[in-house]
Order: C-alpha cells, then structure tokens, then sequence
C-alpha cells in the first residue's frame, strides 16, 4: 500500500531504538506457532513474498503501528487464507475445521530443509537491456499507486547516482497483485544525504534503496 | 480489512495478548486439522531458526574473510556463492550483498518498508530491527540511531545507510580488531556480533572476550 504506516523511512516521532539485551529468537509459544504457520502456508496457499508483504501492510495505519510484528504476520496470513476460502471466520470461532477442506500441497517435514535451502531466488532472464548503468543521475519517480510498490516516499522525486545493476529481477508492484512477476532491471541507487534531508543531513552521510527501473528516470 | 476487528490491540494488556494466543491456537487446530500443515514441519521449522540458523553463521563468515585474503576478496565479489561454500543458503538470503567497512566508510543496513534481513547468516531480525523507531530513523539520523547502540564513530567517517528494499540482502563485514594477529577463524569469531554485522555496532575486542 503506496503511503501506508509501514513506508517509515524519515518519519520523526518514534523516539529512539530500544536494543533488548540477550533477545530470545521469539517471545512466547504463540510467535513460534505464528512464525511457523506462515512459512508452511505458504506452499499449500500458493501466494508469493510480495502478496505476503502487502497482505501484511495493506491495514489502517493505527492498526499496522499497534500490533507487534508477529501481529501483523499473523493477519497478513489470515487475510491470504481467507482471500483463498482456505479457512473461514466461523472455523476460527469453533477451533475446529468446519467445511470439507481444498485438495492441496503440503509442507511435509521432509521438504523443510531442502525447502528452505532453495528458498525463493527472484533474479530472471532480462527481456531488454538495461536503460541505466553505473554513474547514470536518475530522478525516482512521483508515483502513488493504490496497491503495493517497494518504491519509499522519502526518495520519491530525488536525484541520485547508479552505483550498481543488479540484475533483472521479479517486479513486486506486479506480482503482488495477481499480474505476474514482470522483470524488471533492479539497480542500487545512491542518494547524499543533503538531498533527502535538506542542510539538517548529517555531512558524509549517503542513503541508497534497491529500485526497480519503472521506479526511475533519466535525470536532466 | 475483514476479520481483524477482534484483533485491534490499542495496548498490550495481557487479555489482548491471550486473545493472540488464542487465535493462533485456533487456527493451528483448523489448519491442521483441514491437512494444510504437517504439524511436525511446523516444529521443524521453529528448531531450525531458533537452534540451528542465526548469527553464529554470520560471524563463521566473518572470522574466515579477516583470517583468510582469498576468501575475504571472493565474498566482496560476490557474496551468495561464498557464503554458499561455508554451508549457508536459502530463503531471505538468496541475493546476498557483502559491505566492507574501512576506517572511511561505515555501512549500516536497514528495512524501512518492512523487516528484509539476511536469515541464513544472521537468523530472524532482533525485535529492534522491525521497529518504528529503528525503520524510520536510520536513513535520517544514522549517528542518532548509533548513539542508541552507545556506538560513535569517527567524524570524519562517512556512514553508507543500506535500505534493503528489493531481494538483495545485506551483510556487514566489519573492521578486524587490532591485537588479534595470528587467531583461528573460531576464535575471531567469537569477536564478531550480530549487530556489527548489521553495523549498529561494532566487534568486540580482544580485551571483551572473556
């Protein structure tokens, strides 16, 4: 969701960062169970990472910034699920399956490792050369799209300097709407400081996102 | 937003956070019970991040680039295949960039649009990590954010913020500590912290480890 509580680059009033020492990996059964349940649906629900992430994001921005981050987990899953008719309101209810369930793939405890192992490379075969290279100035787009993008605000309209071509790589604007993975060109884009903040940037500071190239244009 | 009603926590009280357990449960039982999940690789699945996969890989990683030239020039040239030769790949790690940090330059990495972390060198990200303040704050107030981590750095050493927007995963590779001449990669290791791979931090020194 273009503008949602989670695109927080820059944003000022969340106070400082709070370290917890000696964190455990996760606090309390219930983040372990929701943890899990998200990575193993993931198979028989057939979604991708980035109609993970906008399922995750796609809230009211009081809600998004009130829930722990397995919170959100959690609701992006049971959106994806009940997107799908995979599990419904009454069964939550019942705690117990209530409807005859779907014919699908499980995550069986002997696919996990090699499942893992494999996990979900996005880089694919370029259909068209690259536009930019290292050293091009290019401006990031004005773009507000309804649904998911990767593109944050705070370089929206910028000028920075191509460090790197990625490669080609799957287009989440696309694919986490139903539309395909689209690939697209992917670049580091590197911005000074002074030009994201204005004279308050702290001096020898540099800032770069990962953009893909429908997000950039040639700056004059 | 259907079906999120009953779960709108405007504080953590521990009812809210029964409702959480609760529904969790709930839903464990429905999906196991409908065959969508095989509750042993559920279990599988959280032994391997919380036993097996974190930042002890990373610092292998680390302790063998400053004990070894050869290794160190072929994981900042490309970082997925020899962070593979060490036995770490997969899922959040697919694409994993590698950072020097020089007397000049510090790297800090960041997600500000959600929690992208490299999983199979460092594990599932630090609540901190995820949080508002560190999200938000990184790209704009890096020193401020170091300050929190009691980190300060040179003023003239110019800090690179990485945010990890796409599928391309960071990796810090910090500044060996000087007095360290002549250690094994197992004892360099025991240096190297998970934040000073992120770069909210530094590795330790010699005189730290007990």
């Amino acid at each position: 969701m273009t503008d949602g509580a989670q695109d927080m680059g820059g944003v000022k009033g969340f106070g400082p960062v709070k370290p917890e020492p000696n964190e455990p990996v996760f606090h309390g059964e219930w983040e372990r169970r929701a943890f899990a349940l998200t990575l193993a649906m993931g198979k028989p629900g057939g979604w991708n990472i980035d109609m993970s992430r906008s399922a995750r994001e796609n809230r009211p921005n009081d809600e998004y910034l009130s829930m722990s981050y397995y919170q959100i987990w959690l609701a992006g899953l049971e959106t994806l699920m009940k997107e799908r008719n995979l599990v419904s309101d009454d069964e939550i209810e019942a705690q117990h399956s209530l409807h005859p369930p779907k014919s699908l793939p499980v995550l069986s405890s002997d696919d996990v490792v090699k499942t893992l192992h494999r996990g979900g490379p996005t880089e694919r075969t370029p259909r068209a050369p690259a536009q930019f290279k290292a050293g091009d100035r290019v401006r990031m787009k004005t773009i507000n799209p309804p649904t998911h993008t990767r593109l944050p605000r705070y370089v929206r309209g910028h000028i920075g300097i191509v460090e790197r071509v990625i490669g080609c790589h799957v287009f989440p604007d696309s694919n986490a709407i139903g539309k395909g993975e689209d690939p697209q060109w992917l670049y580091t884009v590197v911005f000074d400081g002074r030009e994201l903040w204005g004279a308050e940037a702290e001096t020898g500071t540099t800032v770069s996102v990962d953009a893909w190239e429908p997000y950039m244009e040639k700056a004059r | 937003m259907p079906g999120h009603d009953h779960d709108h926590p405007h504080d953590h009280d521990h009812s809210e956070l029964s409702e959480t357990q609760l529904r969790v449960r709930a839903l464990e039982t429905v999906l196991t019970e409908k065959g969508y999940v095989d509750p042993a690789a559920l279990d599988l699945l959280i032994e391997t991040y919380e036993k097996k996969v974190g930042p002890r890989n990373g610092a292998r990683v680390v302790a063998k680039a400053w004990a070894d030239p050869v290794y160190r020039a072929r994981l900042l040239k490309d970082g997925t295949p020899a962070i593979a030769a060490v036995g770490y790949a997969g899922r959040q790690g697919e694409h994993i960039v590698v950072l020097e940090n020089t007397p000049k330059l510090h790297n800090m990495v960041v997600c500000t649009l959600c929690s992208c972390y490299p999983w199979p060198v460092l594990g599932l990200p630090p609540v901190w990590y995820k949080s508002a303040p560190y999200r938000s704050r990184a790209v704009a107030d890096p020193r401020g954010v170091l300050a929190d981590f009691g980190v300060t750095l040179p003023k003239d050493t110019e800090i690179r913020i990485w945010d990890s927007t796409a599928e391309i995963r960071y990796l810090v590779l910090p500044m060996r500590p000087e007095g360290t001449d002549g250690w094994s990669e197992e004892k360099l290791a025991e240096l190297v912290t998970r934040d000073s791979m992120i770069g909210t931090g530094l590795p330790k020194a010699p005189k730290d480890l007990k």
